[in-house]
């Protein structure tokens, strides 16, 4: 365990100590910036005129404000994981850098567990910006705390899972720009595979429709906490890992 | 400490070791000596852990690298050809990290850190980012990292590759004293080094072995039937020729190219003829001045020169394997 921490300080330390964290960070602020503030415009415009026009009923900054920006957070994570896990193999492959961990006594899967939890801590440290944002909305309203949270847990779970599949592609590759377009491309057809299931109704379109990561994601951005979901992006994330841990091994038996 | 029986290593498409077998005693300085490609590399990635041998067996202090890796890990320190060092961190954490990674106990890490550095001499530059050092510096910082948990067996794959020479002279000193802790396996395709740090040779051409020994039994190998350079000035060279080849025990001799007033000549002995003596006075008596008069062909140049040359690919290392 204390290799895995090892290595996670590692890979933290290489995102910190160059501006790849700085320059995603401040990426995910501008454009996670921007739909907060359009959100909460169109939020207090609309009230203004619901107001105006005697509707007494309260409008919900849950559905309104929050549930549409998580699920922008998702979007814009698709877009930005492939940055952060595209080096995580590539650029050791690509030094040589390699040898020196697998000459070390220590497994695959404390190294591969290790940059895993290396490259969350960073995108953690990403999506924490947005909680800023989220948080601010405390100060003049009273949003119910329990879909955040939940939809929090489905935006760390759903970057789990693209981080998994980045790093096995980063780690077939000594290019990080492959591994990046590579991952990029997983991604986007993760996302748009959901809509296959709006024209066709066959089970396998279903089937195909399951696999897609916003699928999942939704749920826990309206509060809800599905087994299901959990399992997904459980069992996507032990696949992701898993297949990086044979990658690995077959460096040994291709050379 | 080492041993090697039999090893294989073929990749897809063409064997880059074949059937080869050395052992290294405790202390011992291994030179692994052969021309770029002929599977120097990978034979120390399969003693390393990194590469499975495809045949054959190797062993580091009695644990087998394929059955019990984690235990010859445990206990090599490994440069390889270019030192696995992180660019963005400095030369104190970079090496804080591997100590951590060889599972030194925390609390003796700093002290280990500090040993390494004065042993490779980089304690001034301890704060210094590893991209801003010179190419000599991170070699040390790598060698550093190799030795930092004090493994019993060095393995160092061309620890003076892109070093100006006076860098390459501290390297080998720094080896030289790291030899009597460790066994060190080093390999290179500079002879001169071999020759200076090594008690002990391994030739490997093609992906066998052509020689094993240490460097003086290879050095007398070629002992038997000697070269000797020899220049005379105030002569005319085709007289001096003809003298040199009347000499008892001389097999040929060849001109060389000569200086302003001197003439030279390879002479070439029969085997168990020692001409030096012979030659000095027929030219003496000749009334000729000897200017120069000395044994060439014994250095290791010639002797693995000699060895790479003619070797054809052994056989039995081609055994097809399904």
């Amino acid at each position: 365990m204390r290799n895995v921490f090892t290595i996670c300080g590692k890979e933290l330390r290489a995102y910190f100590t160059s501006p790849v964290a700085y320059l995603l960070m401040g990426l995910f602020g501008l454009i996670f910036g921007f739909f907060f503030y359009s959100a909460t415009a169109y939020f207090v415009m609309a009230g203004m005129r619901a107001q105006m026009s005697g509707q007494a009923q309260p409008m919900s900054v849950n559905d309104f404000v929050i549930a549409p920006l998580l699920g922008n957070a998702s979007v814009v994570g698709l877009f930005l994981i492939p940055l952060i896990s595209m080096r995580l193999f590539a650029e050791e492959k690509r030094s040589g850098t390699i040898e020196l961990l697998m000459t070390s006594p220590i497994s695959d899967w404390e190294i591969i567990l290790g940059k895993w939890l290396g490259a969350m801590c960073m995108y953690l440290s990403i999506l924490a910006l947005s909680a800023v944002n989220v948080g601010v909305l405390f100060i003049w309203s009273k949003p119910d705390w329990r879909p955040i949270l939940t939809g929090f847990l489905g935006l760390i779970l759903q970057g789990g899972t693209v981080l998994a599949i980045g790093g096995f592609l980063s780690s077939l590759t000594k290019n990080q720009i492959i591994a990046g377009a590579s991952t990029f491309t997983v991604c986007l057809l993760l996302w748009v595979l959901s809509w296959v299931s709006s024209y066709n109704e066959a089970p396998w379109a279903q089937a195909i429709a399951y696999c897609s990561i916003l699928t999942h994601f939704e749920p826990f951005s309206k509060g809800i906490i599905d087994t299901k979901d959990l399992v997904y992006y459980a069992s996507a994330i032990f696949l992701g890992l898993f297949l990086t841990a044979r990658s690995l091994d077959s460096m040994r038996w291709r050379a | 400490m080492i041993k090697v029986e039999g090893l294989t290593k073929r990749y897809a498409r063409h064997v880059a070791v074949r059937n080869i077998s050395f052992e290294a005693g405790k202390g011992e300085i291994v030179g692994f000596l052969g021309k770029n490609g002929a599977g120097k590399t990978t034979t120390m990635r399969v003693l390393t852990c990194f590469l499975p041998p495809t045949e054959g067996k190797a062993s580091i202090a009695g644990f087998d690298v394929v059955e019990q890796s984690l235990e010859v890990k445990k206990r090599i320190g490994y440069l390889p050809e270019t030192p696995p060092v992180y660019p963005e961190m400095d030369v104190a954490s970079y090496l804080t990290f591997v100590a951590k990674l060889k599972g030194i106990p925390a609390g003796e890490i700093a002290a280990r850190v500090d040993e390494v550095c004065k042993r490779t001499s980089i304690d001034d530059r301890k704060r210094t980012l590893i991209s801003k050092l010179s190419k000599g510096y991170r070699q040390r910082v790598g060698i550093a990292q190799a030795i930092i948990h004090n493994p019993p067996v060095l393995i160092l794959d061309e620890p003076t590759s892109g070093l100006d020479p006076e860098q390459q002279r501290e390297a080998r000193q720094l080896i030289a004293s790291l030899s009597g802790d460790h066994t060190i396996i080093l390999s290179t395709h500079i002879l001169s080094e071999v020759e200076q740090s090594c008690s002990k040779v391994v030739i490997i051409d093609k992906g066998s072995i052509v020689a094993v020994d240490s460097v003086a039994n290879l050095h007398n190998r070629k002992k038997a039937a000697e070269t000797v350079l020899i220049e005379v000035a105030g002569a005319e060279s085709l007289e001096v020729k003809r003298r040199l080849e009347q000499v008892a025990g001389v097999a040929s001799v060849a001109s060389r190219e000569s200086r302003e007033g001197t003439v030279a000549f390879d002479v070439q002995s029969l085997e168990h003829y020692s001409l030096r003596p012979e030659l000095a006075r027929a030219v003496v008596q000749s009334g000729w001045n000897l200017t120069e008069l000395r044994a060439t062909g014994e250095s290791l140049e010639e002797i693995f020169l000699e060895l790479t040359k003619s070797e054809e690919p052994k056989p039995e290392g081609e055994v097809a394997s399904k």
